[in-house]
């Protein structure tokens, strides 16, 4: 029969299929496709360009009282001058591990692109089961695991070309790179992206394959997003968080995903740090993706 | 290999322990024929078309599709059926042609002996002109034939249809129908279908199977099922609140009469003579006959006989449904 029907037949025949229909409803649609681009430049325009925790430390904000600069000799004086436009450098390197805040928060964009971007294209997963496309495809010799494949691949995928993206705007707005930085770190962030985006995406297709109704797992998106997020080193370093916080962002994958991204790209690389951040995200990936589609597989084949 | 080309026994589907869809139904489909499941929405017949495409477990009994057994073997079934579903599956951001050989890929159609087939097949549902526009611009029956074209890209030996028709006008239902039969001539192939038409069902079937509340009352072709009723049907109301009953039964011809809602069904052979008779003798004993029709069974006529109702309530409902789907498909846009 098989051979009558010209088919050639592997275990993941299909995956390619599936995962291209998902891309192709994004690259083909250029208002998301556009939308997808210009929203972490609004992102990173909003919270690094207007939150610019570096313009507070200097000039103008902190100028030495008339009184007090009366009592100094302009020798002093200069000395002490050059001591605070130090102590802006100082600061901003001891809490960001940088003396850019924007380079510092640009980077966190990158997972909170993962994040976004898994979690609402787990969404199509319940348009499919809608709509008939889940049923039509699970009547065909398509696998079960590469229908859930393709899903995680997708989401991916996506999630890797907007952290691309997001590297190349960062740097046109003017990104310093760490010192040592060597444009084959840029495949480390990409390595880190798709453990986190696999584990992450496996997670959320085993949450919305359960549900028929879009309402369910938009709930869980936005009950869990932004905490997750900011329970993270994305946007600020974890050591000024109260105790009970630092305790959850110490769990967080996305913290240790930031963490590599920005060793990569703007610390002067700890090693011993990137290593421990790919062993944490890779075992949270390996059990997330795991469960996850165990879950789904289990569901689909019910 | 046997005749049947599709196997019930006894196949059942529970739901969450207790929702009983399918209960214990046995049937079997002959190679080359197209085979029904009449009944009304929620009677069993999606799940049974699931169950047997393999996406749905049943709970008990068993069935096979060319011999291969739907639980144990659900790949082999895969691989040799074809299946159009009720809903507009096909993707409509991406083109007829990008849809049907992405069906062509889920079952590992090499791209070249794919692209051949999609020529043969755009022609066969009269496409042709359309295969490279974006699906969203095609109209309800165009859908239909595409999704059609999808479920046979990989050459079944058995098309498994659920509501072929379903939310189609009449022309486009019509032309829907004449594929259907081209692909049972031309092709020698099985057809297994559920629908809630009847005259669908009467057009197209070789062979009815009417099912209720998931069982199958009675299974058998439209014609036969149809004599099989005895005649003709009379339903006739009289002025008076009397019960007549008895008097039309003692009139020749007559072989059954029901009273449902101050009216009267009766059947009768040859009705065209026999309801003049009845009219007659009810005027002798002094009742006034309001109104008569004369029909000659349908299957309305079957349906109401094996489960004593109508089913023009059901089909309410379900065009309900349908118009609810379409709403959400275009929330979706």
């Amino acid at each position: 029969m098989t051979e009558s029907n010209g088919n050639s037949q592997s275990k993941m025949h299909g995956l390619w299929a599936l995962t291209n229909r998902e891309l192709k409803k994004w690259y083909k649609a250029p208002v998301i496709f556009i939308l997808s681009i210009i929203q972490p430049v609004i992102w990173m325009g909003l919270l690094g360009k207007a939150m610019n925790i570096g313009a507070m430390f200097s000039g103008g904000t902190f100028a030495i009282p008339p009184q007090l600069a009366q009592q100094f000799s302009p020798a002093q004086l200069s000395l002490l001058g050059g001591y605070f436009a130090g102590l802006q450098t100082s600061i901003l390197q001891s809490a960001f591990n940088t003396t850019d805040y924007f380079s510092f928060m640009a980077v966190g964009m990158i997972s909170f692109t993962a994040l976004f971007t898994t979690m609402f294209s787990g969404m199509s997963v319940v348009w499919d089961r809608r709509l008939g496309f889940m049923n039509k495809v699970l009547s065909t010799p398509v696998s079960r695991a590469v229908i859930i494949f393709s899903k995680v691949l997708s989401a991916t995928l996506r999630s890797m070309f907007q952290a691309g993206l997001i590297i190349l705007i960062a740097i046109a707005f003017g990104l310093q790179f760490g010192i040592g930085f060597n444009p084959i770190y840029v495949l480390g962030v990409f390595g880190i992206m798709f453990l986190i985006c696999v584990g992450l995406s496996s997670v959320f297709i085993a949450i919305t394959i359960r549900s028929t109704r879009i309402e369910t797992p938009m709930a869980v998106v936005n009950l869990i997003n932004l905490p997750l997020m900011f329970a993270s080193n994305a946007f600020f370093p974890t050591k000024f968080m109260p105790d009970w916080l630092q305790t959850i962002a110490k769990v967080n994958p996305l913290t240790y995903t930031t963490d590599a991204v920005r060793q990569l790209l703007i610390f002067s690389t700890d090693w011993t740090q990137l290593a421990l951040d790919f062993t944490y995200v890779g075992i949270f990936a390996a059990i997330a993706a795991t469960i996850g589609m165990v879950l789904s597989w289990r569901f689909l084949s019910k | 290999m046997s005749e049947d080309v599709i196997k019930a026994e006894g196949l059942t589907k529970i739901f969450n322990s207790h929702l009983t869809a399918v209960d214990h139904i046995d049937f079997s489909v002959k190679r080359g024929e197209i085979f029904g499941f009449l009944g009304p929405n929620g009677a069993g017949k999606t799940t049974t078309i699931n169950m047997l495409i393999t996406i749905l477990k049943p709970t008990d009994g068993k069935a096979s599709v060319l011999g291969f057994d739907i639980a144990r073997q659900d790949y082999n079934v895969r691989n040799v059926i074809g299946v159009v579903p009720q809903e507009y599956t096909a993707d409509e951001d991406l083109t007829g042609v990008e849809n049907i050989l992405l069906c062509a890929d889920l079952y590992g159609i090499p791209r070249n002996i794919a692209k051949e087939r999609v020529i043969d097949l755009l022609k066969l549902v009269e496409l042709t002109d359309f295969g490279d526009k974006k699906v969203q611009t095609f109209s309800g029956g165009m859908r239909r034939r595409l999704e059609l074209a999808c479920g046979l890209v990989n050459r079944p030996k058995v098309l498994f249809l659920d509501e072929p028709t379903l939310g189609l006008d009449v022309q486009t239902r019509t032309a829907t129908w004449n594929y259907i039969r081209k692909l049972k001539k031309e092709f020698g192939m099985t057809l297994f279908m559920t629908t809630h038409y009847l005259e669908e069902a009467d057009a197209l079937c070789d062979r009815v199977a009417i099912i209720d509340h998931g069982k199958i009352v009675v299974v058998g072709a439209p014609e036969e099922l149809k004599h099989g009723l005895g005649g003709d049907v009379i339903t006739l109301g009289i002025k008076e609140e009397a019960d007549v009953s008895e008097l039309i039964q003692s009139i020749e011809h007559v072989k059954d009469v029901k009273k449902e809602d101050g009216s009267y069904r009766i059947k009768a052979e040859s009705g065209e003579v026999t309801a003049p008779l009845i009219i007659e003798a009810l005027r002798r004993k002094g009742h006034t006959v309001t109104k008569l029709s004369l029909t000659e069974p349908t299957l309305n006529e079957v349906y109401l006989e094996y489960t004593g109702k109508s089913m023009r309530d059901a089909e309410e409902s379900r065009e309900a449904f349908a118009s609810q789907r379409m709403t959400m498909r275009r929330a979706h846009q």
